[in-house]
């Protein structure tokens, strides 16, 4: 029960992208087409999987106040945590590079789908976030943890997938010159925010009864904010154009575009 | 500016406009987006990366003969933590409670792109008192992103700037509230600091047509 609800509430309440803006930077740099998209989303799936539950072991053995003290009585004192950043991304950087040579060695083709984004998440903050969201809120076992790193995860994917559908469909649309790509990607992704901010009411409830009960109603409600948000951005005077792209010939199309 | 020459101050200016990191770059969102709700962790937040990148830049520059390029991205890393756990003790040691405001963020300023960018794209290539220009540069490119962010949300969210009430008080209705005006709670909400970053950049490319995308 714990672990469901640590997993939803990981994917929609404290969503990455939506709810604590972590891996932006990747998110508006490799949004641009859907599959290009979905190699990014899984890579940083993996690597969240990996590195949380490891940089939770080595919080709670290396670096807590208290942590050395299965050394023996004399180290129980030390204090390490200062330490922590540098060695969570340490961690991150070496278990990217190694994920990276192992991937290559035993699936070539995993490799050529994920290859070329492992390198770049070393430095996305969603990955070092996990690790420091799990340090900050004491998840308290090494499975919790690995849930943990899983839902955000998938809650990474699910925001950087939404967001390369509308941004492939938007090129369609007659948005303001000067708001065209990075502009309205912004105001898009704020919308979805506030979309996403209605998830929050979802594990108020107490009992197991209502708990499962929101779970198979938030499943139904996942696909309705990118929805909304398409129809909202289309409704205007872009969805005549739109049609009329698709009447008219290619260059017209490209006209629009530009 | 007698100290520089025309090339060396332009390393900084440029940032601040017309190559800012945050809305030309695209570097560097993360933290920019998350502690913007108040304008007094905006300052800091812009302090603590134009430290951070000043020095980084520096000892990037300084080290950038002796790199072996293959593990460049973890000496980087490895640099940058270390300033970071200063800036983090440092907080903790004398604005605790503001410390507690940006919790991880802090420590995500090492994950912070503009800082990894500007070591790969300048500091790597480039003798050290103009890496120190340069990061100096992009710190205060993104320090005013960041507090014109932080100004905005602040002002119409809790009608106070640095914590200090500007637009009367609220609940006994004196100053603006006496005409009826309320506070806009959701520009606290995180989703409005998406929406604020995108209208600066909508009304930075209206007013400079070269920056407008395809």
């Amino acid at each position: 029960m714990e672990h469901i609800e640590l997993f939803f509430k990981s994917i929609f309440i404290d969503n990455m992208v939506f709810s604590v803006f972590l891996g932006m930077c990747s998110y508006l740099a490799v949004s641009k087409r859907v599959k290009t998209a979905v190699g990014l989303g899984a890579a940083v799936i993996f690597v969240l999987a990996i590195t949380v539950p490891l940089n939770w072991l080595l919080d709670q053995y290396l670096l807590q106040p208290g942590a050395l003290a299965w050394l023996g009585a004399e180290y129980a004192d030390y204090d390490l945590s200062f330490l922590s950043f540098i060695m969570f991304i340490a961690t991150i950087a070496t278990m990217v590079q190694l994920v990276e040579i192992i991937v290559e060695k035993f699936s070539p083709s995993l490799y050529n789908s994920l290859g070329i984004f492992l390198p770049l998440i070393a430095v996305n903050c969603a990955i070092l976030g996990g690790s420091l969201f799990m340090q900050s809120r004491e998840i308290a076992t090494l499975g919790l943890a690995t849930t943990y790193g899983v839902g955000s995860g998938i809650g990474w994917f699910l925001a950087i997938l939404a967001i390369a559908a509308i941004r492939e469909k938007i090129r369609y649309s007659n948005v303001p010159a000067p708001l065209r790509g990075l502009g309205i990607t912004f105001i898009i992704t704020g919308l979805m925010a506030i979309g996403f901010m209605s998830f929050g009411g979802m594990l108020t409830g107490g009992d197991d009864e209502e708990t499962t009960e929101t779970e198979t109603v938030q499943v139904k409600e996942e696909t309705e904010p990118k929805v909304s948000l398409n129809t909202l951005e289309e409704s205007d005077n872009s969805e005549t154009i739109n049609e009329m792209s698709k009447v008219e010939d290619k260059s017209l199309a490209n006209n629009t575009i530009k | 500016m007698g100290l520089l020459s025309k090339k060396d101050a332009k390393l900084i200016t440029d940032p601040l406009a017309d190559n800012n990191p945050i809305t030309i770059q695209v570097l560097g969102i993360c933290s920019a987006l998350a502690i913007t709700a108040e304008l007094k962790a905006s300052v800091v937040m812009a302090i603590s990366v134009l430290f951070v990148m000043g020095v980084g830049n520096v000892v990037i520059s300084l080290m950038r003969n002796i790199i072996p390029s293959k593990i460049r991205i973890i000496v980087q890393l490895i640099v940058v933590a270390s300033l970071v756990i200063i800036v983090d003790l440092v907080l903790k040691a004398f604005a605790y409670e503001l410390s507690k405001t940006l919790s991880v963020f802090v420590g995500l300023i090492i994950t912070n792109c503009i800082i990894m960018g500007r070591f790969e794209a300048f500091a790597l290539a480039n003798g050290t008192w103009r890496s120190f220009l340069d990061g100096i540069g992009n710190a205060l490119g993104y320090g005013v992103i960041l507090i014109i962010v932080g100004f905005f949300r602040e002002l119409f969210g809790s009608g106070t700037l640095f914590g200090i009430p500007v637009l009367g008080d609220p609940i006994a209705k004196t100053g603006l509230y006496a005409t009826g005006y309320e506070n806009n709670g959701f520009m606290i909400m995180p989703p409005m600091a998406l929406i604020v970053v995108g209208i600066i950049i909508w009304v930075q490319r209206s007013r400079n047509k070269a920056l407008i995308e395809d």
